[in-house]
């Protein structure tokens, strides 16, 4: 399907083909969805609510419920408070959750609905909570939707009472519940009493149990949140994604923080280590040691195979910068890192990798686009892509191993169960990467060139 | 009803099966998990499948981006279609209008593709901010000499069945100007309004009707072209197959060109076998009529040997059924009968009065009848009549498997063609295969 697209770059101005984002509504309900019996709420028509929870449900095989203020064409000539005020009442009656986080929608926020003032008004029930944030799709990604629904959390909910609680509040930023889960392990290693916040595992990845659970066991509670303002400090986890949130909590509360790279690859990984280390002075523990030994041991094993080997990575921009980290560390060459989120903060940040590594002729891309990513690998060849499904059809025209990793992944099953964050999450990108080089390998040797031992 | 997590502004749309006056086409309740998509979704998967237009959504990009290769419908030509094309609005899109930058994509998309069709989608804060979309579109088509068919769909504008409207609307715009090329007397042949090729579903059609000698104008809209579309004045009849989004389409053909239409379903063994032998009728003439009947006597015999060998796993199993349009609702519940099985739960996002009125007929008083459901209403009601499987689409289908309910996507993601005889064959075995999975041995704890 993608013989139509021209080798030959042209300036575009206006059209957006392929895109590698989609809009802040569904990052924001993904962050809600991480917070434990809370219901996301999209404050506009109801296919924006209809959109997201398909995307999710998509991506993880898994339910993901969300309600919506169903705009009709009286709520947006006179403004959605009606429906808001409707849908709390009815969320409470028939859900029952404890919190609705309501995100706005380009619609309502065009229309200019006052959500503060709207939650102000209405009547909660006792003991229940509503919360908002603005996600005009219009401004940024998904990604942006995702940190502005952390921040709303924080600021409705964070409290102070004076007394440090001795924990650490911990941001994930845009990855899988499998992700979070390492996180936690790693975090439980260490010792550390912490709050992860927001955290999708135990609700998107809930076990089947026979009974459909709409608030499962998992997420962050809402006591957690209020405690985040008597934290410690903050590890902020992606530096394009947590920055936001991590700086409301200081601003509010005075929780210092740490701003680390998603810890993916090694050297991304040993961050958050010493980070850990210094913020819990201790050791890094034997059992997190092991496993860096066992990922550099098989990264030495095999470094030959996928040494100089060119590799395009696309996505969300502290996925693709961390595995721009890996691939690096694997002796490859990221020839093109892209994002559809825009900041020119990625392309430094991807940059400063290039130059660390001393690798040339490699690309950093942001606000770009997949028909743009496919027009560049025409013009110059990589031997392997790695991203989210909508990177499928590329590899598929130009015939490219391709390795999943990120969100959304549409097309394999399993994978939000597992992470690529921590050693063990690099030891599973390593594998896969190296496999699909491999399958390549074989699959193109001739009978006599086949190899039993690589 | 009357159970207290039943909101009192739904319980009209819930009846008892045989109860009438089920209330219906009404926009969501506010804070409904609704199951519903909205009027620019509705308009899209329609048209989607035309293979060779650039569908553009101006608009910011969440709705390009979640629409983008949204159904499995497949192409023998163009792959156009499965791309996806937006103005991606930002802040000062929305301060200063949008028709500027929607302008400068059309004329990209103009010169460089030279294409003959282009769609324009407005979502939801186009009208907001006041584009004039109709005239940049108009003043596009004139420029560059290539079909731009606005497609206004703010998403707030109506219910998704306002989308099928609107894009039947569409349609016609493009086919009216072909209006005279052919007089009533030299039309012949049948368009097929309603499939949209999913898992290739159109090819099958066509071929039945091929088999009895009933030529295909056009088909809306799957596998379809600019081409092929505006061929359809030319024949003799509409074959509405997906009454809920074409009849619309058919009404106006009727009215404008004098073109009858009847409403079909190729789903199931019974429906498709009335749907052809109509057709032949309709359409042809005694060879055609003969040709038929033959077809689909020795289809429905290859069909019982089929059927009879998994009767004894599907035979008194209960049966959801929670769709997109009542008709298809309809052929729904006629096939499970023909299985041995017996519809417990019914709904349906975009059921007409009409409708309901054959499922409260169809369904024992057993049954339950819902319009425009949410996961909580589904999941109460197949609990409470202990279903086996459930057919819907991609959200309800890990709400059933956490019930441990088993499933068959009768929607945008099937896995095989549903259609027609073939369709008896997959679906049967698909309602067996996850009816009867060994998974299901493996529930509950360790042993």
């Amino acid at each position: 399907m993608l013989d139509l697209t021209p080798a030959k770059l042209a300036e575009r101005s206006a059209l957006r083909v392929n895109p590698c984002k989609t809009c802040q509504p569904v990052g924001a309900m993904y962050a809600a969805l991480g917070v434990h019996r809370c219901l996301p709420h999209s404050h506009g028509s109801q296919g924006c609510a209809s959109y997201h929870r398909t995307l999710l449900s998509r991506h993880f095989k898994e339910p993901a419920a969300a309600s919506t203020s169903s705009f009709t064409e009286g709520a947006s000539v006179f403004g959605g408070g009606a429906n808001l005020k409707a849908s709390v009442r009815n969320v409470f009656d028939i859900y029952n959750p404890d919190i609705i986080a309501v995100h706005t929608t380009c619609l309502s926020e065009t229309i200019g609905d006052d959500l503060k003032a709207f939650i102000q008004d209405i009547d909660i029930p006792e003991g229940k909570l509503v919360v908002h944030t603005n996600t005009p799709s219009y401004v940024g990604s998904h990604i942006n939707g995702f940190y502005n629904m952390m921040t709303g959390f924080i600021s409705y909910l964070a409290k102070s009472a004076g007394t440090p609680n001795g924990k650490l509040a911990v941001f994930p930023g845009f990855v899988n519940p499998g992700d979070m889960r390492e996180i936690k392990r790693i975090l439980k290693a260490f010792g550390a009493d912490f709050t992860l916040f927001p955290d999708t595992s135990g609700v998107l990845d809930a076990p089947m149990t026979g009974r459909y659970e709409m608030y499962p066991s998992g997420g962050t509670t809402l006591a957690e949140i209020a405690g985040l303002g008597d934290c410690t400090a903050t590890l902020a986890l992606g530096e394009l994604t947590s920055d936001e949130p991590a700086n409301a909590l200081k601003r509010k509360h005075g929780v210092p923080y740490r701003l680390l790279p998603l810890p993916i690859g090694v050297s991304f990984t040993d961050r958050l280590m010493i980070a850990l280390s210094k913020e819990k002075k201790v050791e890094v523990p034997t059992e997190l040691e092991e496993e860096r030994g066992q990922l550099v041991d098989v990264m030495l094993d095999a470094h030959f195979h996928y040494s100089g080997k060119k590799a395009a990575v696309f996505g969300d921009p502290d996925t693709v910068l961390g595995l721009a980290g890996l691939v690096l560390e694997m002796g490859m060459i990221p020839k093109y890192l892209l994002t559809g989120t825009s900041g020119s903060a990625f392309v430094k940040l991807a940059e400063n990798l290039f130059r660390r590594h001393e690798v040339k002729d490699c690309l950093a891309r942001e606000s770009a686009d997949l028909f743009e990513l496919h027009q560049l690998i025409k013009n110059g060849k990589v031997d392997i892509l790695i991203g989210t499904s909508y990177g499928k059809q590329i590899a598929k025209a130009e015939d490219i191993p391709f390795v999943r990793a990120g969100i959304p992944v549409l097309d394999r099953y399993g994978h939000s169960y597992f992470p690529i964050v921590g050693y063990r999450g690099g030891l599973r990108m390593l594998e896969r990467i190296s496999d699909a080089l491999l399958d390549r390998q074989d699959r193109d040797a001739a009978d006599e060139d086949l190899e039993l031992v690589m | 009803m009357g159970a207290a997590e039943i909101l009192d502004e739904r319980k009209a749309s819930i009846k008892a099966g045989g109860e009438a006056g089920i209330k219906c086409g009404s926009a969501s309740v506010s804070g409904a998990v609704s199951q519903r998509a909205c009027v620019y979704c509705g308009a899209r998967v329609v048209l989607n499948p035309i293979t060779d237009a650039f569908h553009i959504v101006h608009g910011p990009i969440g709705c390009a981006s979640y629409t983008w290769d949204i159904r499995g419908s497949l192409t023998s030509g163009s792959g156009l279609y499965r791309h996806s094309f937006s103005t991606d609005l930002r802040e000062e899109d929305i301060v200063f209008g949008g028709a500027g930058k929607l302008a400068r994509a059309l004329r990209e998309v103009a010169e460089k593709k030279r294409p003959k069709l282009i769609f324009v989608y407005s979502t939801c804060i186009v009208g907001v901010i006041g584009d004039d979309v109709e005239a940049v579109c108009r003043e596009a088509e004139k420029r560059h000499r290539v079909r731009v068919v606005p497609v206004q769909s703010a998403g707030f504008s109506g219910t998704k069945s306002h989308g099928y409207r609107l894009a039947c609307e569409a349609l016609m715009r493009l086919i009216r100007p072909r209006q005279g090329t052919a007089g009533k007397e030299e039309r012949a042949g049948v368009n097929i309004l309603g499939d949209f090729n999913l898992a290739g579903e159109m090819w099958i059609i066509r071929n039945y009707l091929r088999e009895i000698g009933i030529p295909v104008q056009a088909a809306f809209t799957g596998d379809s072209s600019h081409d092929s579309l505006i061929r359809a004045p030319r024949a003799a009849l509409n074959l509405v197959q997906c009454a809920g989004s074409m009849t619309h389409l058919a009404k106006m053909m009727e009215a404008e060109m004098g073109i009858p239409y009847m409403k079909v379903s190729f789903f199931g063994v019974e429906d498709t076998t009335t749907a052809l032998r109509r057709t032949a009728e309709a359409a042809g003439t005694e060879r055609n009529i003969a040709l038929a009947k033959a077809f689909t006597d020795r289809e429905t015999r290859r069909l019982c040997a089929f059927s009879e060998k998994y009767r004894p796993r599907l035979e008194g199993r209960k049966a959801a059924v929670y769709v997109g349009g009542g008709f298809k609702a309809i052929s729904l519940i006629r096939q499970f009968r023909a299985m041995g099985m017996e519809t417990m739960v019914v709904g349906t996002q975009t059921g007409q009065p009409e409708d309901y009125e054959i499922i409260g007929g169809l369904v024992g008083p057993g049954a339950v009848v819902l319009d425009d459901a949410n996961p909580a209403e589904l999941e109460r009601f197949m609990r409470e009549k202990g279903v086996d499987i459930l057919v819907g689409g991609v959200k309800e289908r890990p709400l059933a498997y956490k019930l441990g309910i088993a499933f068959c996507d009768h929607n945008h993601e099937r896995k095989h063609a549903l259609a027609g005889y073939e369709g008896v064959v997959n679906f049967t075995r698909e309602v067996h295969l996850s009816m009867n999975s060994p998974v299901w041995e493996c529930l509950g704890r360790a042993r």
